[in-house]
This record gives structure tokens, sequence and C-alpha cells, in this order.
């Protein structure tokens, strides 16, 4: 959210201007560490198959809240004696698909409807940016629960949610990029010459847009993945008995005197992943970011 | 003058976004798949409550007539009635109001208490120690589910340093204070990160900034420069982003409630989700949005009245 006060025209203007060669190497090395821990729990997550032989929903009744270490289960086993490391693998696939899969959808959406508005302009411009006002009204986490609680509770109806709700962060900052970038002189001079609105948003504009969103699409992704995480712990996301790490943290509580790992291992993965996403995210502003 | 001429102005362009925060709430509770009497009775299901249900929802007349019904029962603050509690969900909100208002102001007390410090102080002295671990400290800190940060502090400071409450709300206002100092503490955090990168850019900019210059090459002392200069203009920036992000502060405290029990708004809400009780859900939804606009209308009038460049245009 704190991207939006920082002018993205800035940004795009004088993207090609070179950096000074700290905040270069600096970006840079939060890029590769970001991308890093990230590949690696994405890896981990997807091949948990590998890495693990018990399934994250078994059942063992006579190996309840084994402590971590234990004979077979590096992280221990939960009250139902479901293995600990196994759920977290699993469950990590739901994490990283709601930082994916919510997060694509509303940057394409809503990149293309703050471009389409910002290059129209007339009334479709102020209908569609006071819809955009309407929804920052909503606190995110209260519409998003309002829906699921109309729609039910699973894994599609919380993306669905997000969708709805979370496209109109791209689309502000889209539109006031390309309502700048519709003074710089080589959009003019696309205009001068006549080319199509298609040709000239796509071509001229967009480029100076993408920055700031995709920018911005890090930070927002780790807000999803946060938000999927507290509507788990919540109670209100995916239902039971799928792993996924706020719910996992929320079961856990019960036992933290006696078996804090139960909460602290999924918390902890969810902490690694969004500091991740914000390394690469921090990295790309770096690269980005005009010299001051 | 002109000040007031703004936030006239500012209240003129809220007016469609009410009307159309109290569509969206009202929609809402028409997305229900199937028939929402069905599912709200679940296992009690009798045709006869079915139908009862439709007529109290409204359901039975034309979605106009329903929508007037909605406006007028927010208008006159009911909100509707609760399915489960047997109450008027306004009855609802303003017993649960106090706890959340009193959380979000602790919340912004601890907030400012924070990130005005390690903002102003990182952005001083760019680039060295203290900047570069404030770096580190907005990675995790932005990065941490509130919810976990408040098991934590459960553990510590209610578990095995028992010198804090860990949930309620407690009676009077010395004691509400005690129960709220874990959980506003939970919420300031992550919210002070967004604070301290934006209180820092604008300390960094503000220093190069005309006025600064002139104020030194007057033979004004660093320090004053720093506080009457640098500082008062971060404090604005301060004003802006906590308007622009009080969403952020109202939908974490919906998730801090449910962690140490604070009878409050969000507590309400996820109860009310759990019970299916869609009145309770479609009139907080509303409530929660009408009082966003309502504070963000209130930082745009401080704003306006502490940053004498607005006013003149």
């Amino acid at each position: 959210m704190f991207v939006l006060e920082r002018p993205a025209a800035r940004i795009a203007a004088s993207s090609r201007r070179r950096l000074p060669l700290p905040s270069r190497l600096r970006g840079r090395f939060s890029l590769i560490l970001g991308t890093v821990i990230l590949l690696v729990l994405a890896l981990a997550c997807i091949g948990a198959p590998l890495l693990t032989s018990y399934s994250p929903t078994a059942i063992d009744a006579i190996n309840p809240l084994a402590p971590m270490f234990s004979k077979g289960h590096l992280l221990g086993t939960d009250e139902f004696g479901r293995d600990v490391l196994s759920r977290v693998l699993y469950g990590g696939r739901y994490d990283l698909a709601i930082a994916f899969g919510a997060t694509a959808v509303t940057l394409i959406v809503g990149t293309l409807v703050g471009l389409v508005a910002g290059h129209v302009g007339g009334r479709t411009d102020t209908v569609i940016m006071r819809i955009v006002d309407l929804f920052f009204a909503f606190p995110f986490i209260v519409l998003v629960i309002a829906i699921i609680a109309s729609l039910g509770s699973s894994l599609i109806n919380l993306f669905i949610a997000l969708w709805v709700v979370s496209w109109v962060s791209y689309a502000r900052i889209a539109h006031g990029q390309t309502l700048s970038a519709n003074r710089y002189g080589y959009v003019v001079a696309a205009r001068a010459l006549g080319f199509s609105h298609l040709r000239i948003m796509f071509v001229h504009i967009l480029p100076s847009v993408l920055p700031g969103v995709i920018i911005f699409a890090m930070v927002d992704a780790v807000g999803n993945v946060l938000l999927g995480a507290s509507l788990g712990f919540l109670g209100v996301g995916i239902p039971q008995p799928t792993p996924e790490w706020g719910s996992m943290i929320s079961e856990g509580q019960n036992f933290i005197l006696s078996n804090w790992y139960l909460s602290i291992m999924p918390g902890a993965a969810l902490v690694l992943l969004g500091v991740a996403l914000s390394l690469i995210g921090d990295g790309l502003s770096d690269l980005l970011r005009p010299a001051r | 003058m002109a000040g007031w001429h703004l936030i006239g102005r500012r209240l003129v362009q809220l007016i469609p976004i009410v009307v159309g925060i109290t569509i969206v709430s009202f929609v809402l509770i028409r997305i229900v798949p199937g028939d929402p009497a069905t599912l709200i009775l679940g296992n009690h299901y009798t045709p006869e409550g079915a139908a009862q249900i439709r007529k109290s929802l409204g359901l039975d007349q034309s979605v106009i007539v329903q929508y007037g019904r909605f406006l007028r029962s927010a208008l006159t603050g009911s909100f509707g009635h609760s399915y489960s509690l047997d109450a008027s969900v306004g009855h609802l909100i303003s017993r649960g109001l106090g706890a959340t208002l009193f959380l979000i102001a602790m919340a912004g007390f601890f907030t400012a208490l924070l990130s005005i410090p390690i903002g102003v102080f990182a952005g001083l002295h760019r680039g060295g120690i203290f900047d570069q671990s404030t770096r580190v400290f907005l990675l995790i800190g932005f990065a941490l589910p509130g919810f976990l940060l408040g098991v934590v502090l459960i553990l510590v400071f209610g578990v095995k340093v028992p010198i804090l409450p860990i949930n309620g709300y407690g009676t009077g206002f010395l004691s509400h204070v005690r129960h709220l100092i874990l959980p506003s503490i939970t919420l300031a955090i992550p919210f002070s990160t967004v604070l301290v990168r934006s209180l820092r850019s604008s300390v960094i900019e503000t220093m190069s900034a005309d006025y600064v210059t002139t104020a030194l090459l007057k033979g004004i002392p660093w320090r004053r420069v720093v506080l009457r200069h640098i500082v008062r203009n971060a404090g604005m920036s301060v004003v802006v982003v906590f308007g622009v992000n009080l969403a952020f502060l109202v939908g974490g405290t919906v998730v801090i409630e449910n962690v140490f029990s604070i009878p409050g708004l969000g507590s309400l809400l996820v109860n009310a989700v759990s019970t299916r009780d869609y009145p309770v859900v479609q009139g907080l939804t509303l409530f929660f949005a009408l009082f966003v606009l309502l504070v963000n209308l209130l930082t745009d009038a401080v704003h306006i009245a502490i940053d004498p460049r607005l006013a003149a245009g």
C-alpha cells in the first residue's frame, strides 16, 4: 500500500537512468536472495511427496504430539498424530497458490482497467475510478470475509473474493501512471501520428506503467498470503482438514505451551515466504527506481 | 476559508461513494448461492421457518423494495435484525464499537511512538548502521502475520512472564488499557513498517528541499531545522499515510480481536460468519466502510488544517 504515495511517474520516467553502484548492487542482492528463498520454498512444497512419506492428513492415533526430532518425524506430530513437516510442506502449496494465483489475475485485470480508464478519459474514466474509490472504503479483509460468508468457504471462493477486492489497487496505480504518460512527448507524438488506441496503450504507455505495478505486485502478494492465512486462522478460509499455514497456527495455539513448534513452524514458513517476496519487491524497486 | 471549501468539495465527492457502499453491502447477501433461508436453518429446516426468514429478510419482495428497506434500516441505525443474537445489528455494533475504537486508538498511539523516532532517525542518517538495521525490521515486520505475533506475545508476556492480561477487555478505563497493551502492540508493529517507510523517504526528500537549504544558509542551527522544518513536514506525511492506510489497521483489528478474545466488532463479524448471521455481516460491512470514510474525511481536514499549502491551492 505504501507504494501508492511514491509517484509511479518518477519510477518510470527515469528508469533508464543509471543508478549509483551501491544501490544497484543492493538491489541485485535483494533480488537474488529473495528469488533463491522463493525457489527453495516452492520446490520443497511442490516436491513434498519426495521429501516426506507421510500424508498431510493421515491420522496416527498412537503417536499424537510427538516432539521435534522424534523417530520418523523431524518436526514432530500434531494432536491427531499427523506429521507436521508433511503438513507444512503440503500446506505451503495453498499459500503459494494464493500468492501467485490471486495476485497474477488482479495484476493483469487491474492494470488493464487503469490503463483503459486513464487513456480513454472522460466519463468512462470518472465512473471507473469512482468504483475504485468505493472499494477502497472497505477494509479489504472485511469485504473478503463478507464475500466468503455469502459464497461459503472453499479455496476457489477465497480466490474469487481476493479477485473481486484487490484489482482496485492496480487500477489506481496504472491509472495515475497512464495520466502522466499521456503527457510524455512520445505518447503525444504517437497520437499525432494517428496510431490506434490499442497501439498507443500497449506499445507506448504500458511499458511506463509496468515497473510501478510489478513492484506493487510483490507487496500485494505478501498481503494476499497474509490475508489468506488470517482467514485460515479465523476459521473462514480453506476448510479442514486441508493443511494451510494460517489454520495450522490456529490449531497449534491450544498446545503453545507444550508443543510450541505446532504454531511456530508454519508461522516461520509464512514469514519466510513473505520476506522472500518483499526482498524481490525491494530489489526490483532499487533497480527500477530513479536515482535521487 | 479556502480550507472549508476543500472539505466541502470532499463531502460532495463522498455522496456517490456512500451510495455505492450501500449497494455493495446490499448485493453481498444476494450472492448467496441457493436459498439463504435453507442455508441459515441448516438441520433445523422447516417450511414455516424458511418462510419466516424469507419474510424477515424481505426476500419475498422486489429487489427495489428490499434495497429501500435496507437503506431505511441503515438510516435509522438499526442495520437490520440479527438471527442468532436476537437484537438489532445497530445495538450489537454499539456494544462492540467501544472496544474496537479503544484498540484502534491505542494501536495508533504505539504506531506513532514506534515509527516517528525510527523513521526520522533512519532518514536523517541515511545509509548508516541504524538505517541498514531498519531495513531488516521493515522486511520482517511487514511479512509477519499479526496473529502469529499475537500468539508469540501471549506466550511470552502472558504465560512465561505473566505480567499482562492475554484475553478480554476488562472493566474500567485502566483495566481496558492494561488488557489492550498486547493487542495494540501486535497491531502497531506491522502497521509501523508502513509508516517508517514513508517517514524515512519524506525526511530524505525534505532534507534536500529549498526551504531547508534556505534555513541552513540563514544560519539556523541544524537541530532547530530538523525539529521545525523536517520533522514538522514529516508529521504531515504521517497524517496522510495514516489516513490512507487506516483501512489496513481496521482490518487488522478484525484478526487481532479474535486472537485476544476482545469483544469488539471484529469478534462480532467472525462469530456472525460462523453462525451464518447474514444481517450482522451485512450491517458490519456497511458500518466498517462508513467508518473508514468518516476517518478519511477527518484526516483530510487535519491535513488541510496543518498544511497551509493545501488551503492556498
